[in-house]
C-alpha cells in the first residue's frame, strides 16, 4: 500500500513501499500480501490464512478470528466513513480482549484528524485516503494526546497515574 | 467547585490550539467543510441560520462568579450582547464568527471552562441536579462522580463517533431534578445499608421524535465500578447501535429492539470482562475529586431570623418571591435562591445579558460564596444565600430584572430557540413562549394554578423536552405553515411520563385559547390542593380534550 503511515518502535513514519494490497477482486487467488475481506479469507486454506491479512468491516464480529490471532501479521479495519467509530471497538477488542499483537491497519475514509484516537485503540498503521497526504497527516500524530481514560496506548487511565505521581 | 490541575489544564489548552489549527485549515480549504463538521461540532460550534453557535459546557451546572464574568464578556465581546441558558445546562452564543472561536476557546481555557463534546456524536456534558450538594433532601453529593465522569469522557477515544449524541446524568436526591430518565444514561446514586455508595444504572432513556423513558438496568452497582459500566453501555452501544437512519440511531432505539433485559444482559457480558481492571475508580482518586465540592465555611444561624420574618410579613411581593424563588437548604439559615430568566415581557426563556450576568456575579460574592448554578430548566441558582440576606437580595434582583416570582409556574416556560436561530427549527417557538408569557402573566392567576410545567419544542427534535412538560408544544410545518401540537401529562422527575396529545394541532395565534381552556378546564375539575396533573390523573384525558377544542363550553364559562 501506498500513503501509508506505520508505527515503528513507537514512532510514527511514512512508509514507502509497504507489500500488502487489499485484494477484493474475485480472481485474486494468491493469498501472499493480500488483505481479503473476513468471507474470502475464511475461504482460504489454513496454510493460506496465514500468508494473507484479513480486512475486517465494522460488523463483523473480531472474535471470529480468535484461534487465528498469533498466526496472523496484519489485520485491517475498514472506515468506510470517518463518522462510523465501530472499528474504534474492534480495535480495542482486538488488542486488550483477544491480545492481537500484529500490525492493525485503519483503511478507507482515514484523515489527519482522526488519528490519535486510532492510534490510542491500538492501530499501529494507517492507509491514509488516497487523495490526502500521508506526509501531512503524521501531524495528527505528533500532536499533544493526553486523555483521562485508560486506552491501549496507555492502559492505566489518568487517575492511577495521578495518585502515583502525587504520592 | 472542581479546580483543574495541570493535567486538566495541559488538555484544554491543547484542545485550544488543535481547534485553532483545524479552523485555520478550514479557512484555507484544506479541510473541506463535511470533514470540518463533526471537528467543530465536537468543540460546541453549530452552523445556524444567521451564523456560527458555540455551546460552552458548563459541567454538571457549577460556575464560578470568575467563569459567569468570562461569559459576560465573551457575550459582549464576540456577541450581541447576551447569552442564551440551556436544557442541558450550558450557555450558547448564537452570534460567533468562525475564525473568532479559537480566541474565544482560549479565554475559556483561561477561566478553566472548554466547549468540548457540547455537540456531536459523542457523550455530552455530564449534568446533574441544580441544588447538588444544599438540597435538604439529597442523599449524596452526586458532583464528584459526575466530575470523574466528565473527566472519563472527554476525548475517550473509542466512544468519539458513536452513533448518535449520548447523554447521560445523575443525580441523589428524594426528587430526581435531573430529569434522569429521560437520559441515554440515568445515574441514581445512594447509600446501601452497609453504607456504600451504590448506582441504579438506568439506560435508554430520550426525547426526539421517539420519546423513550429509561429502565433500570443495573441495580445496587458499586460506585467504584462506575467508569467501566458505562464502558459496558458504550461499548455495547457503539457496536451495535443503528447507523443507518439517524432518528433510530440513540441507544434507546437499540434497548426497545433487543428489549432491556437482552440488553442487560449484553452489557453484563462485557462488563465482567472489564469490571476488575485499571478502569476501576480508586477511594484517592475520588477523594481527590471530592476535595474540589467540599462545603463552604456556612454560619451557624437561628432557623428563625427575626427580620426576614419581618420582611415576610410586611411586603407581600417578597413573600411571594420566596415562595416561588427559594428552595429549602440543608444548611439551617440558609437558603438557595432561584433567579428566574423568564421575564413576562422582554427576554427569551434562558436569556441572559451581560450586565445581568456581571450584576448577578457580583450578588454572588456578595451574599454567596461565588459560587452559581444553571437549573435544567434554564434558570440560575445561588446556592447559599443567608435568610438573613434574602430581602435585600430580592431588592438587587429586582433591579436587574432576574425576580420574576414565577419559578415552577406556568411561564416559568422551557423553550428551545426555534426557527429564530436554529436551523432545524421548522416553527419559531420563542414567539408562542412570548404570548403565552403574555397572555399569563397575571401572577394571582399563575399562583393559583400552582406547579405547572410548559415545555416547548419547535421541531421533533424535543430540544425544549416538551415530551415531558405537563403541558407541552411542539412545531410542526404543514406545507410552509406553522402549526403547534400540544400535548398534556409529561412529567420528569421520578413520577415521569411522556405526555399524550390531545388532538389536532392549532396555528400559533390560536396557542394562548387552547392553553387557557385546558386550564379552565383543570380548575372547573381541580379538588382540594390537586395540581394540574393530579387532575389529569384522576379524571383523565377527555374531559380536557373536549375543553381544549371549546367543545364543552368550561373554556367560556372562565374567561381568564
Amino acid at each position: 500500500m501506498n500513503n501509508l503511515i506505520r508505527i515503528v518502535d513507537g514512532e510514527a513514519r511514512v512508509v514507502e513501499r509497504d507489500p500488502w494490497q487489499i485484494r477484493d477482486d474475485s480472481d485474486a487467488t494468491v493469498a501472499d500480501y493480500g488483505i481479503l475481506p473476513l468471507a474470502r479469507w475464511q475461504a482460504l486454506t489454513d496454510d493460506a490464512k496465514t500468508r494473507a491479512a484479513v480486512l475486517l468491516d465494522p460488523d463483523d464480529d473480531p472474535e471470529v478470528l480468535v484461534p487465528w490471532l498469533d498466526r496472523i501479521e496484519l489485520i485491517a479495519l475498514a472506515f468506510p466513513s470517518f463518522r462510523d467509530g465501530r472499528a474504534y471497538t474492534q480495535a480495542v477488542l482486538l488488542r486488550s480482549r483477544l491480545g492481537f499483537e500484529g500490525d492493525l491497519r485503519a483503511v478507507g475514509d482515514v484523515l489527519r484528524d482522526q488519528l490519535a484516537a486510532m492510534r490510542h485503540c491500538g492501530f499501529s498503521s494507517f492507509a491514509v485516503r488516497d487523495d490526502r497526504s500521508a506526509e501531512d497527516a503524521l501531524k495528527g500524530l505528533h500532536n499533544f494526546d493526553q486523555i483521562y481514560a485508560r486506552s491501549v496506548l496507555s492502559p492505566e487511565p489518568l487517575f492511577r497515574r495521578r495518585g502515583a505521581a502525587g504520592a | 467547585m472542581y479546580r483543574y490541575d495541570e493535567y486538566d489544564r495541559a488538555l484544554v489548552q491543547a484542545r485550544v490550539e488543535q481547534f485553532r489549527d483545524q479552523v485555520a485549515r478550514r479557512m484555507s480549504g484544506e479541510l473541506s467543510e463535511d470533514e470540518f463538521l463533526p471537528l467543530r461540532l465536537q468543540n460546541g460550534l453549530y452552523l445556524q441560520r444567521h451564523a456560527y453557535m458555540l455551546r460552552v459546557a458548563i459541567p454538571y451546572g457549577t460556575l464560578s462568579t470568575a467563569q459567569l464574568r468570562t461569559l459576560a464578556q465573551i457575550a459582549e465581546v464576540y456577541d450581541r450582547g447576551y447569552g442564551h441558558f440551556t436544557t442541558r445546562q450550558n450557555i450558547q452564543f448564537n452570534w460567533i464568527e468562525l475564525e473568532q472561536v479559537p480566541d474565544i476557546l482560549q479565554l475559556l481555557a483561561d477561566s478553566q471552562m472548554h466547549a468540548i463534546q457540547t455537540s456531536g456524536n459523542c457523550v455530552r456534558n455530564i449534568t446533574t441536579e441544580a441544588f447538588a450538594g444544599v438540597a435538604d433532601d439529597e442523599l449524596l453529593d452526586p458532583r464528584p462522580l459526575a466530575e470523574i465522569l466528565r473527566q472519563w469522557s472527554t476525548v475517550n477515544p473509542e466512544f468519539l463517533y458513536l452513533p448518535r449524541k449520548f447523554k447521560i446524568a445523575i443525580s441523589s436526591s428524594e426528587t430526581d431534578r435531573a430529569a434522569l430518565r429521560a437520559h441515554d444514561i440515568g445515574l441514581y446514586l445512594y447509600r446501601g445499608e452497609d453504607g456504600e455508595m451504590l448506582l441504579r444504572v438506568m439506560a435508554g432513556g430520550g426525547l426526539g421524535r421517539t420519546p423513550i423513558l429509561n429502565e433500570a438496568i443495573r441495580e445496587a452497582l458499586p460506585w467504584r465500578h462506575l467508569l467501566t459500566y458505562v464502558e459496558a453501555v458504550l461499548r455495547v452501544y457503539n457496536r451495535h447501535g443503528r447507523r443507518d437512519n439517524k432518528y433510530k440511531a440513540r441507544i434507546k432505539i437499540l434497548v426497545k429492539s433487543l428489549g432491556v433485559e437482552a440488553f442487560a444482559a449484553e452489557v453484563e457480558r462485557e462488563w465482567e470482562q472489564i469490571r476488575d481492571s485499571a478502569g476501576e475508580l480508586t477511594g484517592e482518586e475520588y477523594e481527590r475529586v471530592a476535595e474540589g465540592f467540599k462545603a463552604p465555611n456556612y454560619l451557624r444561624l437561628d432557623a428563625l431570623d427575626p427580620a426576614y420574618g419581618a420582611w415576610l410579613a410586611r411586603d407581600p411581593g417578597f413573600a411571594r418571591w420566596t415562595q416561588t424563588n427559594t428552595r429549602p437548604h440543608k444548611i439551617t439559615g440558609y437558603a438557595s435562591v432561584l433567579l428566574s430568566t423568564k421575564p413576562t415581557q422582554g427576554a427569551a426563556p434562558g436569556d441572559v445579558t451581560a450586565p445581568q450576568m456581571r450584576a448577578v456575579a457580583d450578588l454572588a460574592d456578595r451574599y454567596g460564596f461565588g459560587e452559581l448554578r444553571v437549573t435544567h430548566e434554564q434558570n440560575l441558582v445561588l446556592p447559599d444565600i443567608r435568610k438573613c440576606d434574602l430581602y435585600l437580595l430580592w431588592q438587587a434582583l429586582g433591579d436587574i430584572g432576574l425576580a420574576t416570582p414565577n419559578v415552577g409556574l406556568l411561564t416559568d416556560v422551557i423553550a428551545c430557540p426555534g426557527g429564530d436561530y436554529c436551523s432545524l427549527a421548522s416553527t419559531r417557538s420563542l414567539p408562542v413562549a412570548k404570548a403565552i408569557q403574555a397572555r399569563f402573566d397575571n401572577l394571582d392567576y399563575q399562583h393559583d394554578l400552582g406547579d405547572l410545567s410548559l415545555n416547548i419544542s419547535g421541531c421533533v427534535n424535543a430540544c425544549g423536552h416538551h415530551h415531558i412538560g405537563n403541558i407541552g408544544i411542539l412545531g410542526v410545518d404543514r406545507k410552509g405553515e406553522e402549526y403547534f401540537q400540544i400535548t398534556i401529562g409529561g412529567a420528569q422527575g421520578k413520577a415521569s411520563a411522556i405526555g399524550k396529545v390531545i388532538g389536532p394541532s392549532v396555528r400559533a395565534e390560536e396557542v394562548p385559547d387552547v392553553i387557557e381552556r385546558l386550564l379552565a378546564t383543570y380548575l372547573h375539575y381541580r379538588e382540594d390542593e390537586e395540581t394540574f396533573i393530579d387532575t389529569l390523573e384522576r379524571i383523565g384525558l377527555a374531559p380536557f380534550k373536549e375543553g381544549a377544542y371549546d367543545r364543552n363550553g368550561i373554556g367560556r364559562e372562565a374567561g381568564a
